[in-house]
């Protein structure tokens, strides 16, 4: 298992793997969520309190876990980065990052049209909201973060810094604004207690769950695609790119084939 | 410990001869706290009510008004290469160097602090819970700040980039700070944010600094 | 320690590889000039050698202690608010180290007494070198680095440093410096590293 763990780490094996990982994530991610899109919105019935618009659930709820869950990923990474100097690590903490801050804000933007025709508010500074919009802020700074510095290793060490630093505060943000007392309805699903006496009636709670697995689907595809154009970009000189993935380019893309000679040889004096 | 002692003791020698420079945060402060009546009106009892966040949200732009030039100058002349390479941890020379910015930058806006609640409407109750949270609360700003400083220190473009890093990590010690001003408002029991900006502050004093030595070291490497 | 010894060395800057492999030794009592156009490494090198950067590879056997080695890099580390002998005292406290005598130091740099008390921001280019350079007299440390020490320095400022290279060198101490121009005075163990790449 950590001779595997460690093989993956070196760039062309990552590569490889990823490449042939991402489909069997993203096709079957996204026709979960079709199908949670279509049960929940045509086959789920109507709730008794909220009426239609408690279907924006379908979007909302695996938006605002999958924002915790990537921020967390990140901060895992980060720490990865930093303990044992791991590239990939490295590239992991910056390219989640975009994906995270969408995840937010898709989370924030549903909550607020949710929230208008259930609590008659688009906003209201309860924690969750809060702790979110707190956390897009935190994925804002690691994506300017990262673009502020040239280097690639020294920006994405700095991201992870700032990822592990904020994996803290996000939960103190959250338990510091509860005791505003909370308008957010409490979790429904995520209880032994619900999950013994599911409070939702399970043709809702099937697409529900179904969107939810196919959203973590969708974003292990997508970091993976993402993680991969990173380390093309770090290695761009490497050898392994040259050999692995420009011949799958067209011969007559321009620039696509550097002059002979000049990449892999890391030339002193580049910038003399 | 020494090699921290003559760190803090240089901030201080340097602040001293650069009074401008660092009396420019408590006057920002003051014309912040100031501006908030005239846009609110004066004596309206509105007045009282915003007066927690005026005067937690003003210490929190002072405090971010210092921290962009923390490191700047010594990474400028090559002081920071000599404090990366010295025998000290770095993470203690930088809580040093923070504790001296508190002492310099937020000591001042926590003596004046009752001065402006007084002004701001406020009560001596509300006023010396402000007074406290602020003491509890603003080297918790200072240190986060520091943390946000190194982190972007070898960035040439990063300047524009700080208020985005620091401010949604100093969002707990506001909430909890001003949270307790409003508490002793509402003539609650405050203790419970204040306990929790103490807690704030032992975890900003103990994890920043060694956070800030790491961003730092990469920054500089 | 009484020999220095570098083995296959890569250090990159970015995603650039500045020195590819580089391997050399410097024992006590030697002067090591390194030499290589700009962006050769020279700098990245004594940087790697004194833990201001982490090298790729290599290894550096035995890597100086902080007590045993002496950094002037491009930069003087003064603070120009302060004086050069405030900027030494605070050098030193730094440090750890005692300063026996820190004015006769600085004198022995030439900067006169006038000059030792003006904030270190006013003084010249070579003065403030100068400045830099009284911490090796000051506290003396067997290993120095120094990174263009050269540059601003007037003729008396090169023979002055000529004489401080060939002493420390005469005493037993070792010097790796990076120089663009020849280095003054004759020393008799110099030795050159060139990290221009061999075209």
């Amino acid at each position: 298992m950590w001779t595997w763990f460690h093989r993956l780490a070196s760039p062309p094996t990552f590569y490889r793997f990823a490449e042939r990982l991402a489909p069997w994530l993203l096709v079957p991610g996204l026709l979960l969520i079709g199908i949670a899109v279509w049960q929940g919105l045509f086959v789920a019935p109507a709730d008794y309190q909220q009426g239609d618009a408690f279907r924006i659930i379908y979007v909302h709820v695996p938006a605002a876990a999958l924002s915790l869950s990537i921020y967390t990923a990140m901060s895992v990474a980060g720490a990865i980065a930093l303990i044992w100097r791991m590239k990939l690590a490295e590239v992991a903490v910056v390219t989640a990052a975009p994906i995270g801050a969408s995840f937010t804000a898709l989370a924030l933007v549903t909550g607020m049209l949710w929230g208008k025709p259930t609590w008659g508010t688009y906003w209201d500074w309860d924690a969750r909201l809060t702790s979110e919009l707190v956390l897009l802020f935190l994925y804002l700074g690691v994506i300017g973060l990262h673009q502020a510095y040239a280097d690639p290793r020294t920006a994405a060490r700095a991201c992870a810094w700032l990822a592990l630093v904020g994996v803290v505060n996000v939960p103190i943000v959250h338990f510091s604004v509860q005791w505003w007392n909370s308008l957010h309805q409490g979790s429904t699903i995520l209880s032994a207690e619900a999950i013994a006496n599911p409070k939702m009636a399970p043709e809702m709670l099937k697409p529900l769950l179904m969107s939810m697995a196919g959203c973590y689907l969708f974003f292990g595809a997508v970091w993976l695609r993402r993680m991969q154009n990173g380390v093309l970009l770090r290695e761009r000189r490497a050898k392994w790119v040259r050999e692995m993935v420009l011949p799958a380019l067209p011969a007559d893309l321009p620039n696509a084939r550097p002059p002979a000679g000049g990449p892999g040889t890391a030339r002193r004096g580049d910038r003399a | 410990m020494s090699a921290a002692i003559a760190v803090f003791r240089r901030e201080l020698r340097i602040a001293l001869r650069r009074r401008a420079e660092w009396a420019q945060p408590l006057v920002f402060y003051g014309i912040v706290a100031l501006l908030f009546p005239l846009g609110i009106a004066p004596e309206s009892p509105a007045l009282k009510v915003f007066a927690p966040a005026i005067v937690w949200v003003g210490a929190l732009l002072a405090a971010l008004l210092g921290v962009e030039r923390l490191f700047r100058s010594d990474l400028d002349d090559g002081s920071l290469e000599q404090m990366l390479i010295a025998e000290v941890p770095l993470a203690l020379l930088i809580a040093a160097k923070l504790a001296a910015q508190w002492l310099l930058t937020a000591a001042p806006l926590v003596l004046v602090s009752p001065l402006l609640g007084y002004g701001l409407g406020l009560d001596t109750g509300p006023v010396v819970i402000l007074f406290w949270s602020l003491l509890l609360g603003t080297p918790t700003l200072v240190f986060t700040g520091g943390f946000a400083a190194a982190l972007t220190v070898g960035a040439p473009r990063a300047g524009l980039m700080l208020p985005i890093l620091v401010l949604p990590l100093m969002t707990p010690a506001v909430i909890f700070g001003g949270g307790a001003v409003r508490a002793a408002v509402a003539g609650l029991p405050p203790d419970a944010p204040l306990y929790f900006l103490g807690a704030l502050l032992a975890l900003s004093l103990t994890l920043l600094p060694m956070a800030a030595a790491g961003a730092l070291r990469n920054a500089m490497g | 320690m009484s020999r220095l010894e570098v083995q296959q060395l890569v250090v990159s800057r970015g995603d650039r590889v500045v020195l590819e492999g580089l391997s050399f030794s410097v024992a006590n009592g030697e002067v090591l000039h390194i030499l290589g156009r700009n962006g050769a490494g020279k700098t990245s090198l004594l940087e790697v050698l004194c833990g201001l950067r982490r090298a790729d590879s290599g290894r550096i056997d035995p890597q100086p202690e902080s007590r045993q080695r002496h950094w002037i890099g491009h930069k003087n580390a003064l603070n120009p608010t302060l004086s050069a002998l405030e900027n030494l005292h605070f050098w030193a406290a730094l440090n750890g180290e005692r300063l026996d005598d820190p004015r006769a130091a600085l004198s022995a740099v030439g900067l006169q007494k006038a000059q030792q008390n003006r904030p270190s921001g006013q003084l010249s280019t070579g003065q403030k070198r100068r400045a830099a350079l009284a911490r090796l007299v000051a506290v003396p440390r067997p290993w120095w680095f120094l990174d263009e020490p050269l540059a601003g320095l007037d003729v008396q400022g090169l023979a002055l440093f000529a004489d401080l290279l060939g002493r420390h060198a005469a005493g037993g101490g070792a010097v790796l410096v990076t120089s663009h121009q020849p280095l003054p005075g004759t020393l008799p163990t110099l030795r050159h590293l060139d990290l221009s790449p061999a075209a």
